[in-house]
């Protein structure tokens, strides 16, 4: 099982968790896995079975991105990281 | 054995002979001038240093001060810890001038009020004199007298960073005082620019603090942003942080970014065609229900505190030119577990800001040089 962050913006959509565990040898399975458990996170991750524009997902410190993608492997020891933008700042 | 005593024309010749200079003066002393490759040691310090200084007992030094008379006394003290090659030059250092001996004049970096109030830092061996001067001649820009920018500002201030330029256009509320602390319960309705300069300028009257009063746009980026050497971005929206971004690229400054959502930061430093900048980590602006502001998802008061002090670090490193910014790095806070995480960030090829072919800035050929 790898671990899954959730960042505070997403976190109404499972429940309030900031961690989540979930199995998968790929982020596609491990997401897959994330939606099963959290239905209402599908929409807020995903646009068309595509990766999200507005969510960068990092194995580890890696952005997949610059890996594989959906199909970058990810190891039972990994942690993934959904990271959205976040603006808050001065007012 | 016993300690030479020299005259100041044969101390001359050792000293242009290599022997090891130790000077037994005060700092104020050695402010106003000194032997070249000469180590200061006040007489007071010297049973503490010596040692650390001068490992090895039997390196030849010379001793002097100002008259020959504390030196002298520093002598007799080397020599009970061991020290077996001691000269001292008994005679004025004014003579040494006089017959030409070799002479580092002072470099007023700092003047005496200066070298007292930032004497904590000064004493960093990655600061300095010469560090503390960045600091004076550094120009910073926060944008926002807010959350982030409060905490930035105050020690930005306190460390003698030279011009603290704020842009705002708000009027402090009640519900800024939770986190802004720049700003005082007597103050709310009052600009916030003009709150923020009243605390900064009462903790360190010689701070230049220039009032922007205006909100950052396309239309006034580039003229505010053009007289600083840093931006410290604590904007609370996205459409701010995109043109900050573009305008920072074309015009070469570096941008400190912080964000702030509940119990958690975000934290990097874009630093020009050197790093990714904040289109390559977000290339496209989320909905907003995907990034709501403070006002409406709340903020704990202490957490622009953490990270704009963060900001508030990577500017001094980036003024004093020493250390690792977080440039190529996101750095996240999480204050409910306080506990970090660190992802790396890359420079997008095809950054629409700063790829390659990029549409909306082209890389100075200064830059790639």
């Amino acid at each position: 099982m790898s671990r899954v962050k959730i960042p505070p913006v997403l976190r109404d959509s499972v429940g309030g968790s900031r961690d989540l565990t979930a199995s998968g040898q790929t982020v596609a399975a491990v997401l897959d896995d994330l939606f099963a458990q959290h239905p209402a996170l599908r929409e807020r991750v995903t646009e068309d079975g595509q990766l999200s524009r507005f969510i960068n997902v990092y194995v580890n410190d890696r952005d997949v991105r610059y890996r594989d993608g959906l199909d970058t492997p990810v190891g039972a020891e990994d942690t993934v990281i959904l990271l959205p933008a976040m603006a808050g700042g001065a007012r | 054995m016993s300690v030479r005593q020299v005259s100041v024309a044969e101390a001359i010749a050792l000293a242009a002979d290599g022997r090891r200079v130790i000077d037994v003066r005060e700092p104020s002393e050695w402010a106003e001038g000194h032997l070249p490759g000469a180590t200061l040691l006040p007489l007071a310090d010297l049973p503490s240093r010596i040692g650390e200084l001068v490992p090895d007992r039997s390196t030849p030094l010379l001793l002097h001060c100002a008259s020959g008379a504390r030196s002298a006394r520093a002598a007799v003290r080397l020599e009970a810890l061991g020290y077996s090659d001691l000269v001292n030059m008994a005679g004025h250092i004014g003579d040494w001038r006089r017959l030409g001996g070799a002479w580092e004049a002072p470099q007023q970096l700092l003047t005496d009020a200066q070298a007292r109030r930032y004497s904590r830092q000064v004493l960093i061996p990655e600061i300095g004199q010469a560090g503390q001067r960045k600091l004076l001649d550094g120009k910073v820009l926060l944008i926002g007298a807010g959350g982030l920018g409060s905490p930035a500002a105050f020690y930005l201030t306190s460390s003698g960073v030279g011009t603290i330029g704020l842009v705002d256009d708000d009027l402090v509320d009640e519900s800024n005082l939770q986190r802004q602390i720049l700003h005082t319960a007597d103050r709310v309705g009052m600009l916030k620019t003009e709150s923020a300069r009243m605390t900064l300028n009462a903790l360190n009257p010689e701070t230049r603090v220039v009032e922007h009063r205006e909100r950052l746009s396309d239309e006034n980026v580039e003229r505010l942003i053009a007289g600083y050497d840093i931006v410290l971005d604590g904007t609370d929206n996205f459409e701010t942080r995109y043109i900050l971004n573009d305008a920072a690229l074309k015009l070469h400054k570096p941008v400190v970014h912080g964000s702030i959502y509940r119990w958690d930061g975000q934290v990097t430093t874009f630093v020009p065609f050197d790093g990714p900048c904040y289109r390559c980590m977000y290339p496209t602006q989320p909905p907003p229900e995907l990034a709501p502001a403070c006002s409406v998802a709340g903020v704990l008061g202490v957490l622009p505190g953490i990270v704009g002090l963060l900001q508030a670090n990577e500017v001094f490193k980036l003024l004093l030119g020493v250390g690792e910014t977080l440039a190529g790095r996101l750095l996240m806070f999480d204050a409910m577990s306080t506990s970090f995480d660190e992802v790396r960030i890359w420079r997008d090829p095809a950054c629409p800001a700063c790829g390659e072919g990029a549409r909306l800035i082209a890389e100075p050929a200064a830059a790639s040089a």
